[in-house]
């Protein structure tokens, strides 16, 4: 059997290193995908190298659920309008300006004729999930999540002959006089060995895995941190191109947090370990002290804010108590709150000092005060004469049993990233490379350069994967013909 | 939705998951945090629907479950994750032990669900059964099948065979409708969870084109196409038999029948989607990933199926050797083969169509 699989493997190594392909994909996400896709239909021959193994395939798209799409009208399962200057604005408004308009409202637009190449190439949607219904007009959701996406892409890509490794870790690309040559590349259970492409397509995602490297850019405090996704992304590609010259852009010391269930799993907790209790919640620290107004905003709003609040915390944790009253208003998590009847028995299964705790809940208690409670819209209900404030859904924590969720950082993805052109085309120095281009989040630092829009890291993977892959064709083609001239 | 107190199940009702249930819980209350699936099937609509899930709600949800697989192939969370998430074959052992918990009476269960070799068995006894009372109570006059076993012999058989499987699947459903709090039914439910089950629309998988089965995570509707042809094939020989019966006893017409009466006008087309039906399904089946299903059931399964198609395939020979020696043969055998289906109904695969259906009609109750 292991001879088997060994001799096999041999076979694949070096039918993949004695050939010029006439465009190598770097990652196996849905960016990468794109690329594939477009490339093997301009008529390339294409291979993926997948870093991962393949039950693990498919990066940090594995654990999507939507794209934002711009439509003009009513389009597929996307309902009323949702048009470029909205949606540029929304973008705006998360980015606080720090953006690449161009690059941007390219996104934007392309995003529209995104929706139907999608089906064609075997996405399907559903409509938006329950709990989720405010994206429904901007928001197209992939039906059985990203998984399925990167299920179905990897099957048309198989269709067009596009040759897939797995287990494939590109340690280093080849650049020689701003032209790409080969890649060097560990595939699991071979020797280390080199596979050469007349064009390259970057689509490795960020460096969020190696905590190492996150440590170095954020400071200690990120060891604590947890990653949503994917532990392959480690930056090695990234590194290797910044290391060898290439234009970056992001800031490299950013990384986007939101706060997380503190008992999800180091990587690849995924959606699941979201915590949507916050804002109905007394947020206190591992001293019992609350830190920040809990009822800021409604919460999918605030969510990111409270990653780099917990990240601020000792220990980079915290934890969020309700009471019985408003157990039920958010959607449930993959773990069950710790409960106890009293808080004091709360504070202590959670190894909280449970004096302190009760002292800040009772004087938050004491701050509350009569009014109207509408868990679904700011509804003023704040305290009065508590630092911090509540400014909204400020009910006493009173009635057992008690419930407690302990918070974590959890890391979406890094800021930084290669600098492209509208072809998605890398530069080095200032200058264009002639065979390499870049998509994905390797590159979506120059459009997403602060705070993250729902459905937007998938939009600019689509777009910019399907350009470069477009271009690394065309590219790959005018190899050959320079060559052959 | 009326919640309990709790905002999930507790985690001290749920110690490690040491039973079926348990296992189907813990990953159900993964889901309801992700909800992913909602498109494929009904049961995530069902799950979003609460937060704390009983055991008659996992029986419920367990039973609405057609293994289309659809689920497993998208999730994010499959070994080797620590989440472990596999719902297919959690629900399908969850609901395959409710079967059992539900047969009636309940000893008869276990070993038809888990055994190709009991079905066989049975298959060879009712066939034994069969060829003896054709032999030792051979007829005197009588024309047709009616030479080799009389009619008062074959009513005096399968009346009870009939009726008993009958008796013991409506005590099956009075618990299930008990133990999942069914409500009293009425017409609309009824309407909605037959339109579901005629067009089998939780093997479609929602907006994909079908199930996951036989080509790991490509759909196809293959298998929707073979179980629909299984299924209206056995729904055909049933009016056929019925027509037939009709006819005896309201307008004495006994058989034989011709080509363009009633029951060979239905039996002909059904015998036929019934055998080929029952074999694309054995086929399909070995070519799916066994452990997406409930593994230890595979083998009663299989055995299930095959029997289907060999009653089917029995009826349909014997229709084509009217007149000829082959009858004396071929009745006891088809005959026999009818028998063990009936009577094996309670305790096997084919109850499931019944607590699908119940499923589907309790579905349609928590949804209006
Ligand atoms: C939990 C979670 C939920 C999210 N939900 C959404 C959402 O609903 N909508 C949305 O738009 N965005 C969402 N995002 C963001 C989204 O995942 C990313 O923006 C998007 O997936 C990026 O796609 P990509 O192809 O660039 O990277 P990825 O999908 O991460 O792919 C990178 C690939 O490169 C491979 N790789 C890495 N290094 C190497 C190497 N050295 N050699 C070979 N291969 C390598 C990896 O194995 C992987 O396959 C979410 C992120 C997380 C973590
Ligand atoms: S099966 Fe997996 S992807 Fe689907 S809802 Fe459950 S946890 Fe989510
Ligand atoms: S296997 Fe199919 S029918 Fe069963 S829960 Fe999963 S998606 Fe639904």
């Amino acid at each position: 059997m292991l001879g088997r699989t060994a001799r096999r493997r041999r076979e694949t190594l070096s039918e993949i290193t004695n050939k010029v392909w006439d465009v190598v994909v770097v990652g196996g996400g849905n960016a990468a995908l794109c690329a594939a896709i477009e490339a093997a239909e301009a008529g390339c021959r294409v291979i993926i190298l997948e870093g991962a193994p393949k039950t693990y395939r498919g990066g940090n798209s594995r654990h999507t659920r939507n794209f934002r799409c711009m439509h003009q009208g009513p389009l597929s399962v996307l309902t009323d309008s949702y048009e470029e200057d909205e949606y540029f604005n929304d973008l705006l408004l998360v980015t606080k300006g720090n953006t690449d308009e161009d690059l941007a409202r390219l996104a934007i637009r392309t995003s529209e004729d995104c929706l139907p190449w999608m089906e064609a190439h075997g996405v399907r949607f559903q409509p938006s999930l329950s709990g989720t219904l405010s994206l429904g007009r901007t928001n197209a959701f992939f039906l059985g999540g990203g998984k399925a996406l990167v299920n179905a892409y990897y099957n048309t890509a198989a269709d067009l002959g596009v040759e897939v490794v797995y287990e494939a870790q590109v340690k280093h690309v080849e650049i020689e006089g701003g032209r790409f040559q080969a890649v060097d590349v560990e595939i699991a259970g071979a020797a280390p060995c080199r596979v050469e492409g007349r064009a390259i397509v970057l689509a490795s995602g960020g460096f969020q895995g190696d905590i190492d490297w996150l440590a170095r850019a954020w400071g200690p405090a990120a060891r604590n941190f947890l990653i949503r996704g994917t532990p392959y992304n480690r930056g090695v590609v990234l590194k290797d191109m910044l290391d060898q010259g290439a234009d970056s852009v992001g800031d490299p010391t950013q990384c986007h947090a939101v706060a997380i269930d503190g008992r999800a799993p180091k990587f690849d907790g995924g959606i699941v370990t979201r915590l949507d209790c916050v804002p109905f919640s007394v947020v206190v620290n591992k001293d019992g002290e609350r830190f920040y107004d809990e009822g800021e905003d409604v919460w999918p709003k605030r969510y990111a804010i409270w990653g780099r609040l917990v990240a601020a915390q000792p220990d980079q944790v915290a934890y969020s108590i309700i009471d019985a009253k408003s157990s039920t208003l958010f959607m449930p998590s993959v773990f069950p709150a710790v409960q106890s009847d009293t808080l004091e028995g709360l504070a202590e299964q959670m190894g909280l000092p449970a004096a302190r705790v009760r002292e800040t809940v009772d004087a938050f208690n004491a701050a509350c005060r009569e009014g109207d409670f509408h868990p679904t819209e700011l509804d003023g209900l704040a305290t009065e004469g508590v630092e911090p404030q509540k400014t909204n859904w400020a009910r006493p924590i009173t009635e057992p049993p008690f419930y407690g969720y302990s918070l974590r950082p959890g890391v979406t993805f890094t800021y930084l990233g290669l600098k492209v052109d509208e072809t998605a085309r890398v530069t080095m120095e200032g200058q264009k490379l002639e065979n390499v281009w870049a998509a994905g989040e390797i590159m979506a630092g120059s459009i997403l350069g602060e705070g993250y829009l729902a459905g937007f890291g998938m939009t600019i993977g689509t777009v910019f994967g399907r350009i470069a892959g477009q271009e690394a064709a065309k590219g790959a083609t005018r190899g050959v013909n320079s060559n052959a001239a | 939705m009326p919640l309990d107190h709790a905002t999930q199940t507790p985690a001290s009702d749920t110690p490690a998951a040491d039973t079926l249930t348990d296992e189907a819980r813990r990953q159900i209350e993964i889901c309801n945090a992700c909800r992913y699936c909602e498109g494929y099937c009904s049961v995530f609509p069902a799950i979003t629907r609460q937060r704390a899930f009983a055991d008659g709600d996992i029986t419920q949800l367990a039973n609405l479950c057609h293994n289309c697989r659809g689920c497993y192939y998208a999730c994010q969370y499959t070994e080797p994750h620590e989440f472990a998430i596999n719902l297919p074959k959690a629900l399908a052992e969850a609901r395959a032990e409710s079967w059992e918990r539900f047969a009636w009476p309940g000893f008869l269960a276990g070993p038809f669900h888990r055994s190709g070799v009991a079905i066989a068995v049975a298959l060879i006894v009712g066939l034994a059964a069969l060829f003896w009372a054709a032999q030792a109570l051979k007829p005197d006059g009588g024309e047709g099948f009616y030479a080799i076993l009389s009619h008062t012999m074959m009513i005096t058989i399968f009346t009870p065979a009939f009726l008993l499987p009958l008796l013991a699947i409506f005590v099956g459903l009075r618990a299930y409708w008990k133990e999942v709090g069914g409500e009293p039914v009425s017409l609309a439910h009824l309407k909605a969870a037959f339109v579901d089950a005629a067009k089998l629309k939780n093997l479609s998988g929602g907006a994909a084109e079908g199930c996951n089965f036989e080509k790991g995570d490509r759909f196809t509707n293959v298998r929707r196409w073979h179980h629909q042809a299984v299924m209206y094939g056995f729904l055909l020989c049933f009016a056929s038999t019925g027509s037939a019966t009709l006819m005896h006893y309201l307008f004495d017409m006994p058989a034989p029948y011709g080509l363009f009466s009633l029951p060979k006008l239905l039996g002909i087309p059904g015998g036929l989607l019934l055998t080929l039906g029952g074999l694309g399904m054995a086929v399909l089946k070995t070519r799916g990933e066994k452990d997406l299903g409930a593994p230890a059931l595979w083998g009663g399964e299989m055995a299930f199926v095959l029997l289907l198609s060999f009653t089917g395939g029995s009826g349909l020979a014997l229709y084509a050797a009217t007149g000829t020696a082959a009858v004396p043969v071929l009745l006891p055998l088809h005959l026999g083969a009818v028998l063990t289906f009936f009577l094996l109904t309670p305790y096997s695969k084919m109850v499931h169509g019944f607590f699908r259906l119940a499923a589907l009609v309790r579905d349609a109750q928590q949804k209006s």
